[in-house]
Parts: structure tokens; sequence; C-alpha cells
């Protein structure tokens, strides 16, 4: 029974995590049609940027754990927007309504540079900032233990979570965007400004990246090639639950976060493997996702 | 006509002029590369610049050679390697990034000998690149040091080598070492427990830990073995999984970042205070873990390297030279690098060359030698004289606050003890019971 709910907790813990790290990149697909590779390269822009400033209130004598997560979720808030910014008008918006495919390589390219920008920041040393994750405790059910960090992402991930689908699905905004989604053509011609609402998508999905990338910095050691490594695994969650849709990244997320958990608490050995047998057994039957739609291609 | 002719003949005296201009550029291109090559010794140092291993391996082992060869250069090392430089040879490094994989590693090692014309190589710290540049060695016949890369396979794949060398140990003696450890320190441990990365490293050092496990605490239950991907950065669920089971000891070959969040989230999860963790690589944390893992918790440095280096007048000077040029103390990566160094300088001083030392007479110099290290005397003594023999040793963390963290309850094995015999397969000595091992 224990077992059980080990599988339970660490299951929904590792989805809203996997959450927080798809959310940003289904939004941009979602919307603008772009496959961002360089999300993985916002998220560890973000995890850097929370590692570096909390190290630093820590070791000028800093102790308060609410200043710890207030250092934390500005430097996420700041690198999301500035370099969201920079990426989207500086770079993406020379190149709208280009290939697809195309896009695709722009942001690898992007993904790389900045990859190599983040070394000559920080160097190849990882960066620790252990010390929100072992502030917050834990709780115990017999012998296994939920940290209050995980906890609290969890949390965090269902906040964000419900705050995307009451922007998308309840604000005038989200309206206009869910127009654009439909038929970006036709709401151009109906006065929205396309563009504008391109730079606002895309500023939040960055923003989106860096918070998930802050978020995990007091859980691991941030260091070089993070943002490759996670960006794999939010194609997995997305493709599973149907690219561009946040439900469908939502519960892409609760599916490999459950079936993970379960291999490693039951077949250890199938943990790598378990993720793709998933998302291969999702696209087998639905090929666009669980909750993707096939599109006509226009001519 | 006229003016056909005329163009011949600029062309003839431009072929001529171009000609001459390029037989006086690599005639003197030549010499320049020869007299080059008598005042220098080049080496090529392979170590992971970027990628997960650079922080805590790959750089801290490339300061330390910069440590080294600029004190050999300077003759500043103490005795015996208190001449400047190699065999009187000034010492230039060109160093590679060891990222991108054996392929890539193998295309490298090819440039550093075909095209930047290396004298020697020292390098690798995977043991899938080691793997791949062993043969190219034998094949470029060009003296190579593999400084950490810890593969058993690795002299049972490259039989009789001529020119690879390894001046460390192999992931046997880790893992023979950690057992004999436990049985002595934690001798009524029933439940154990493991956490590998699931490559080959991971697995290997595995198998060797139960097949000792079996033979030297044979009553020991082994519950539960975590295969984590590589670089995977969290590790909550197999920290459940792990409390599940109840262990009382948790054997991790895990290195580097990975080991370090490890340590850092299963103490902050409790799980280090429910079980011992057993780091086979714990030494390179150290002077990081900042209170992070719980005193009593078990580490191994690979063998008498970082701060298991026992006192000499090497090992004093390469911890203070190491502590004032880099900021911190050195790590088993960078003491193992040392080591490399120290062995190629021993290799070219008493090679009896006349100016740069050949492959053949660096690799006769080295095989089955003995010489003086940071880390001891080593004895090339295994693989045919091809791979050092030396003892392992492990502690037991502790931290105290304003002071910092220290090594307590440390045992030294000796390498007769934890290695299996020339020429035996490592496994199969294991599975034996450990014939010929010499224990007291």
């Amino acid at each position: 029974m224990l077992t059980v709910w080990a599988i339970l907790i660490d299951g929904f813990i590792y989805a809203s995590w996997l959450f927080l790290v798809a959310a940003g990149l289904t939004v941009i697909y979602g919307v603008m049609r772009i496959l961002n590779m360089a999300h993985g390269s916002l998220y560890a822009l973000g995890a850097y940027a929370a590692a570096s400033a909390i190290g630093w209130y820590y070791a000028g004598g800093g102790s308060q754990l609410w200043m710890a997560f207030a250092i934390l979720a500005t430097c996420a808030l700041l690198i999301g927007v500035i370099s969201g910014l920079l990426i989207e008008r500086g770079i993406l918006r020379l190149m709208y309504g280009r290939d697809e495919i195309l896009m695709l390589i722009v942001t690898f390219a992007i993904l790389l540079i900045l990859e190599d920008v983040m070394k000559l920041i920080w160097g190849t040393t990882p960066y620790f900032a252990w010390q929100p994750y072992a502030g917050m405790g834990r709780v115990s059910i017999d012998v296994l233990t939920v940290s209050g960090y995980d906890i609290m992402v969890l949390c965090l991930s269902v906040v964000i979570g419900v705050g995307l689908w009451f922007w998308l699905e309840r604000t005038r905004i989200g309206k206009i965007l869910r127009s654009i989604i439909h038929d970006r053509e036709v709401s151009e011609a109906m006065g929205v400004n396309v563009r504008r609402m391109f730079t606002i998508t895309f500023v939040i999905g960055a923003t989106l990246g860096a918070i998930a990338g802050g978020i995990t910095a007091p859980i691991i050691s941030v260091v070089p090639g993070i943002g490759i490594e996670v960006i794999v695994l939010a194609f997995a969650v997305v493709v599973t639950g149907g690219l561009g849709s946040v439900t469908g990244a939502a519960v892409g997320a609760i599916i490999v976060g459950l079936a993970r958990a379960t291999s490693i608490h039951t077949v250890p050995q199938f943990e790598l493997f378990i993720i793709y047998a998933v998302m291969a057994a999702v696209l087998i039957f639905r090929p666009h996702g669980l909750f993707g739609q096939a599109i006509a291609r226009k001519i | 006509m006229g003016h056909s002719t005329s163009t011949a003949g600029w062309r003839k005296t431009l072929l001529s002029t171009a000609t001459t201009v390029a037989i006086a550029t690599s005639g003197a291109m030549a010499f320049s590369q020869a007299a080059n090559a008598q005042e220098t010794f080049k080496v090529g140092l392979v170590t992971f610049l970027s990628g997960g291993a650079s922080g805590p391996f790959g750089v801290p082992a490339a300061q330390a050679a910069e440590t080294v060869i600029k004190a050999i250069n300077a003759g500043e090392l103490p005795a015996p390697y208190n001449t400047p430089g190699v065999n009187g040879l000034q010492l230039e490094s060109v160093v590679i990034d060891e990222a991108g994989g054996p392929t890539k590693q193998v295309e490298e090692y090819r440039n550093l000998v075909q095209r930047q014309n290396v004298n020697a190589v020292i390098g690798y710290i995977s043991s899938g690149d080691c793997l791949a540049v062993g043969p190219v060695a034998e094949e470029l016949k060009t003296f190579t040091i593999a400084f950490d890369c810890g593969t058993p396979r690795m002299f049972e794949e490259l039989k009789n080598p001529a020119y690879f060398f390894r001046t460390g140990l192999d992931a046997v003696a880790d893992n023979v070492g950690a057992v004999h450890y436990l049985k002595e320190m934690h001798g009524d441990a029933k439940r154990i427990a493991g956490i590998q990365q699931n490559y080959a490293w991971g697995q290997d050092s595995w198998l060797d830990f139960t097949l000792s496990l079996e033979q030297l605490m044979p009553e020991a239950e082994i519950v539960n073995n975590q295969t984590p991907q590589i670089f995977a950065g969290s590790y909550g669920t197999e920290i459940s999984a792990l409390q599940t089971r109840r262990p009382e000891i948790i054997h991790s070959s895990m290195w580097g970042g990975d080991m370090e969040s490890f340590v850092s989230q299963a103490n902050a999860r409790g799980l280090l205070g429910q079980a011992t963790a057993l780091l086979t690589t714990g030494e390179s944390g150290l002077h990081r873990f900042d209170g992070q893992a719980p005193n009593g918790t078990i580490l191994g440095g690979r063998g008498p390297f970082g701060a298991f280096m026992p006192e000499n007048d090497l090992s004093e000077w390469f911890n203070k030279a190491y502590e004032a040029e880099h900021g911190t103390k050195p790590s088993y990566p960078s003491s193992k690098m040392a080591q490399a160094i120290l062995a190629l300088k021993f290799a070219a001083d008493n090679s009896g060359a006349d100016g740069v030392p050949s492959s053949e007479q660096l690799a006769a110099s080295l095989k089955g030698a003995e010489f003086e290290s940071v880390s001891g005397t080593v004895r090339m003594a295994l693989a045919g004289g091809h791979q050092a023999l030396q003892d392992m040793l492990y502690g037991e963390y502790h931290y105290t606050p304003g002071q910092g963290a220290e090594l307590r309850n440390i045992r030294a094995y000796a390498g007769e003890c934890v290695s299996a015999p020339d020429g035996v397969n490592a496994q199969q000595w294991i599975k034996d019971g450990f014939p010929g091992a010499k224990c007291d």
C-alpha cells in the first residue's frame, strides 16, 4: 500500500514539474505555430539566474526563506521577460510567415548560441541553491517522506495551469488568441494586431520556461546542458498531450509522471524507456496526441 | 602572337616565383617546426570542458594540469621532479574538450597526433572514450596516458598494449574496496540498496559491488537498485522508491553534479538519516557538500587521491599550489591528472633520449616502473606494466560548521587486496572468492 501511495505522490509531483516545463512550449506552439527549441535555454537561463542569486543571498548571510523565494521569482520573471522580448523582437519577428521547419532550425540555433552564452557567463562549474529545498521541510507517511518544496511545486503548477486556462478561456486577450489559433489571416483582417499578440504570447511562454528553471534550481545542480536535457522531456509531454493544447500538456504530464513513477517503483530498469514508450503508444492511436487536432493545410 | 608569348612568359615567371616562395616557405616552416620540436615537448590534454562532467571533473583536472605543467617548466616541483621541463624540454600543452562522445574523441585524437604533432596524449574521464581511443593510440604508436577512466574492460579489450597506459585504478578496486569498508565498519548491515547512473559505468559498478557483497557479506540482502538516466538531476521518485525498501546502506557510483544533487535531495528528504550512503566517487564533493551530506556518509576517492592523498613533499606542494591558484583544495580528479603528468615527466626524464623522447622510449621507461607521485609511490604493476596498482581508501564525511569538512575513520586496502591479479578477469576473480588477494 505504501508503494501505491508513493507512486501516486511521486507521479503527481513529477507531472507538476513536467507541466511547468512544458506549458510555455505548448502555449507558444498553440498560438504562434513555432516549435521553440530555445525553450530549453530559457529554462536553463532561469535556473542559472535563480541559483546564482540565491547563492549570493545566502552567501551574504541571508536566511529568510520568503526572501529567497522573492529573489527566485524576480530573477525568473526578469530573465523570461527580457530574453523573451530579445528573442521575439530581435530574431523571430523577422521570420514570421516562414515554414515551421525553418522556425524550428532558427530556434535550435538560438538554443546553441544561448548554451555557449551561459557558459561564458556562468562557466562550467555546477551551481547549487539547495537552501530553499531543504528549508521547506518535509511531511512523513510511514518511512516515506515528501518534500515541502515538492508540494509547493505541485501547488504552483496547479495555479499556473488554472491561470493559463482562465487567461485563454475567460479573458479578452484569450479570445483574441483563440481567434488567431483558429485562423490567423481572418483575425488580422478583423483588425487584430497579430504581431503584438505574438510578442505577448512569446514573452509569456518564455517567462513560463524561466519560471520552470528558477523553481527547479533549488532541486538540482545547475550545470551546462540542462536546457537540452529538459527540452527532450518537454517535447515528449507536449507531443503526448497534443501540440499546442494546454489541457493536453497537463494530461500528458500526468500520464507520463504516473507511468514513470510506476516504473521506478516496480521495474526501475525501464525508467529511461517508459516516457518514450507512453509517447509512442499514444501516437500509434492518436497521431496528433491526446488533445491535438488535425488541421487542413492551406494551399 | 607577341602578346601570347608575353603572357606565357609572365605565367612562367609567376609560376617559378610562386614555386620558389612555396619551397622557401615550407623549408622555413619545416626548419621552424624542427627547431620548435627540439625546444618543447608537446602534450595533448583531453578532459571535459563542457557538459555535466566538466564542473566537478574536467575543469578541476584541467586546472591541475595547468598548475603542474607551469611548475614543471619552472623547475619548481619537489624532488625527484625538481629539474625544469621534461627531459630538459619545456612542456607545451594543447587542451581539447572531451565532450562529444567516443567517435568525436577518436577524430580529436587523430587530429592531435597527425595534425598538431603532439608527442604524447594525457586524458579521458569517460570509459567509453578510453575504450575507443586505446586502439587508435596503438595504431598511431603514440604514448598515451588515461588519467581517470575506470572501466575494467580497458585492458581486457586492449590486449598487450605498447603505448597506452592508465595511471589510476579501475572500478573493480572501487567496489571491492567499498565492500571491505562496509564489512569493517558496518558489518551488521543487512539491507543494501543502490542508485547508479544508467550506463556502463553504473551498471559495471553495481555488478562488481553486488558480486563482492555476495562473497564478503553473504547475509546482506539487496533490496533495490535505482538506475536513473545520467544527468537526470532530479531524483525525487528514486528517493521514494529507496525509502519504501527500508535499506540500511545505499551504494552509489554516481559522480559529479548527479552525485551531489542526489545527496542534497536525499538529505532534505531524510533518506540519508534512514540509511548510510556509500559514495564511491564522493570525495569530489567533500568540499562542495557544504554540510548537505550527513556526518558518517562514506566517501571514496578512487584511490589515494584528493583528500585521501598521503602526506609527502609532492602532495603538500600540490595541495598548496592548487589552492593558491584555484581557490579550493584539489579533489580526486585534480590529483589523478597531476599523477598522470608526473608519470609523463618520470617517463621522459628516464627515457635516456637525447632531445625529444620517442613514444617507444617513453613507453619503455614507464612500463612496469615505480614512480613517486602525489598519491605516494605508484607501481605500474597491472596490465603487463601498463596500469597502476595502488591502495583503495574509504572514509567518513564529517562536517563542522565554521571549520568545514574532513574525512574520518579512513581505511586503506592494499592494491593486491582490491584488484584482480594481472591477467585475471576481475568479475571471475570476485566470483571465485578473490584468489591470491593479499588483504593483511
